[in-house]
């Protein structure tokens, strides 16, 4: 349980809020190129780590924007909350 | 060898005030070198190091545990057991886990407390009713005990439950499997951990995995903070943090470790004699023999290793049991906790050999380990053994999801994954 600072809206409980996953998983460029192991990495394999994780985030009880999260899973802190395309922060 | 549990052993032991109980467990020191290692000390590792032990004749081995046994997953969860697993894969395993559980107390010499008092499956929609059918006609089509009851048999069978038509999410029936119940989830560690120190496996607690040796695909042995351990076979059994782990040997797996919570109530006299779970509204209860309510709420968007949960996950949770059994409105809730819970995108398990030679997984377990606990040590066992899996656990392969051959048990799955 933790608040976050939406981008848009400001600080709201984690509650409004839905975890979209790991991010900077990027869709193949060419899909009908991709082996099934490929095919796997990209659908199911996940890092899943216990420290600092990039992942997604939407206000879905909110302004219903995606934003990503640089979260330390291991004690829920957040350590920056930057937006859609922009490149994972150094931590 | 280790005295037999009995009552004439409560009796004699009466006399001289437990005092002088035979220990149940040795707390023994790594030895340099085992033909085997299982990282992880809770009901699946322990029952994994038994089985392979009693079954395939390995006893230089050892289970390491990086806090105490039954500690993590064992210790957290809602102990309901049941095998009403939709596709015939599933049905297999938990069945197979169901049929050891029968006799499991008299095997182990241990009372694990395993109690068949019914599971039901409360459906609150046309949905529910089509999909809970479709699972009760499978059920039976793999020989599994599974009934369909109608409202007032769902009333009969459990008379504090609210039929009532007009609340929120009306109870429009549900399936009942009679052979289904709970058990004692430390007992079922315990009595699995004496069984195996009994045959000569060490249980190392307090010894946290901190690498994976490999020499090319091939595992050597592993680091941990009581030092180096030599081992041509790692069975990794660690829950919530297999990724972790994986991560040591150079693996990705396909799981996302979540809270998932469970909280207890104050102690009361017996008023539900059963367990109810109900997926809609997702909900789930039975009493313990202490007479506390046992209620299991679902898991958090967002991966986590804090084994905490958030409150409004609880908050949701006891709205519904408030909405389906009124007679609980005035009930305290005693203790909440959460467990870190390993989930896969098609919500079963893998119980696999994988690229790297001598190592196997057994994880993705997810929000319902404690069912399957001596059938997964059984077939874990099996495959480590045998470095091939056995026929109930070949569907629940890591190349599942390579191939697409999923199986997948979200729809099956008493609550929500």
């Amino acid at each position: 349980m933790f608040l976050i600072n939406c981008p848009y809206c400001g600080v709201r409980d984690q509650s409004e809020f839905v975890s979209g996953g790991e991010a900077h998983i990027a869709r193949p460029k060419q899909p009908t190129e991709l082996n099934d192991d490929q095919w796997a990495e990209y659908l199911f394999m996940r890092k899943n780590i216990k420290g600092i994780q990039f992942e997604r985030w939407n206000h879905v009880h909110g302004c219903r924007k995606w934003f990503n999260v640089a979260r330390d899973t291991s004690n829920d802190k957040i350590e920056k909350i930057y937006k859609m395309g922009e490149q994972p922060p150094k931590i | 060898m280790k005295n037999k549990y009995s009552i004439f052993s409560l009796i004699k032991n009466a006399f001289s005030n437990h005092e002088n109980w035979q220990r149940a467990w040795r707390d023994p020191e790594p030895k340099k070198e085992y033909d085997a290692v299982i990282v992880g000390g809770g009901g699946h590792g322990l029952a994994t190091a038994y089985y392979l032990a009693k079954k395939h004749n390995l006893t230089n081995i050892a289970v390491v545990e990086k806090g105490w046994i039954g500690g993590g997953n064992t210790g957290r969860n809602t102990t309901i057991i049941r095998s009403n697993y939709l596709w015939d894969a599933s049905a297999g395993l938990y069945d197979h886990a169901l049929k050891i559980w029968e006799g499991l107390s008299q095997e182990l010499n241990y009372n694990v407390m395993f109690s068949q008092r019914g599971v039901m499956n409360l459906a609150h929609n046309l949905q529910d009713v089509r999909d809970l059918k479709r699972r009760t006609h499978a059920n039976r089509l793999n020989g599994i005990d599974a009934v369909w009851l109608e409202t007032d048999e769902v009333k009969k069978f459990c008379p504090i439950i609210n039929t009532s038509q007009d609340i929120r999410y009306p109870v429009l029936g549900g399936t009942l499997q009679k052979r289904a119940g709970t058990a004692r989830h430390d007992a079922v560690a315990w009595g699995y951990a004496r069984g195996a120190d009994e045959m000569g496996v060490d249980i190392i607690q307090n010894c946290e995995v901190k690498g994976i040796k490999r020499n090319g695909d091939t595992v050597e042995g592993l680091e941990t903070s009581k030092g180096f351990i030599k081992t041509k076979k790692i069975g990794i059994v660690a829950a919530g943090h297999s990724s972790v782990i994986a991560n040591m040997a150079g693996l990705k797996l396909p799981l996302e470790s979540k809270p998932l919570q469970a909280l207890v109530s104050e102690p009361v006299k017996p008023i539900i004699d059963t367990v109810v779970m109900s997926n809609a509204v997702h909900a789930y209860v039975s009493q313990s023999d202490k007479g506390e309510l046992v209620i299991g709420a679902g898991t958090d968007s967002y991966i986590s290793y804090t084994q905490k949960g958030s409150f409004n996950i609880v908050e949701e949770t006891l709205k519904a049991i408030l909405e389906l059994y009124p007679i609980f409105s005035r009930m305290k809730m005693l203790r909440q906790w959460g467990g870190i819970v390993d989930i896969c995108p098609d919500a079963s398990p893998i119980i696999s050999k994988t690229s790297i030679k001598g190592l196997y997984f057994n994880c993705g377990w997810g929000t319902g380990g404690f069912k399957a606990t001596p059938g997964s040590g059984d077939l874990f066992a099996h495959t480590i053994a045998n470095d091939e899996p056995h026929k109930l656990n070949a569907a629940f392969n890591i190349n599942r999801f390579v191939s697409g051959d999923l199986v997948d048990e979200h729809g099956a799955a008493a609550v929500a994954h």
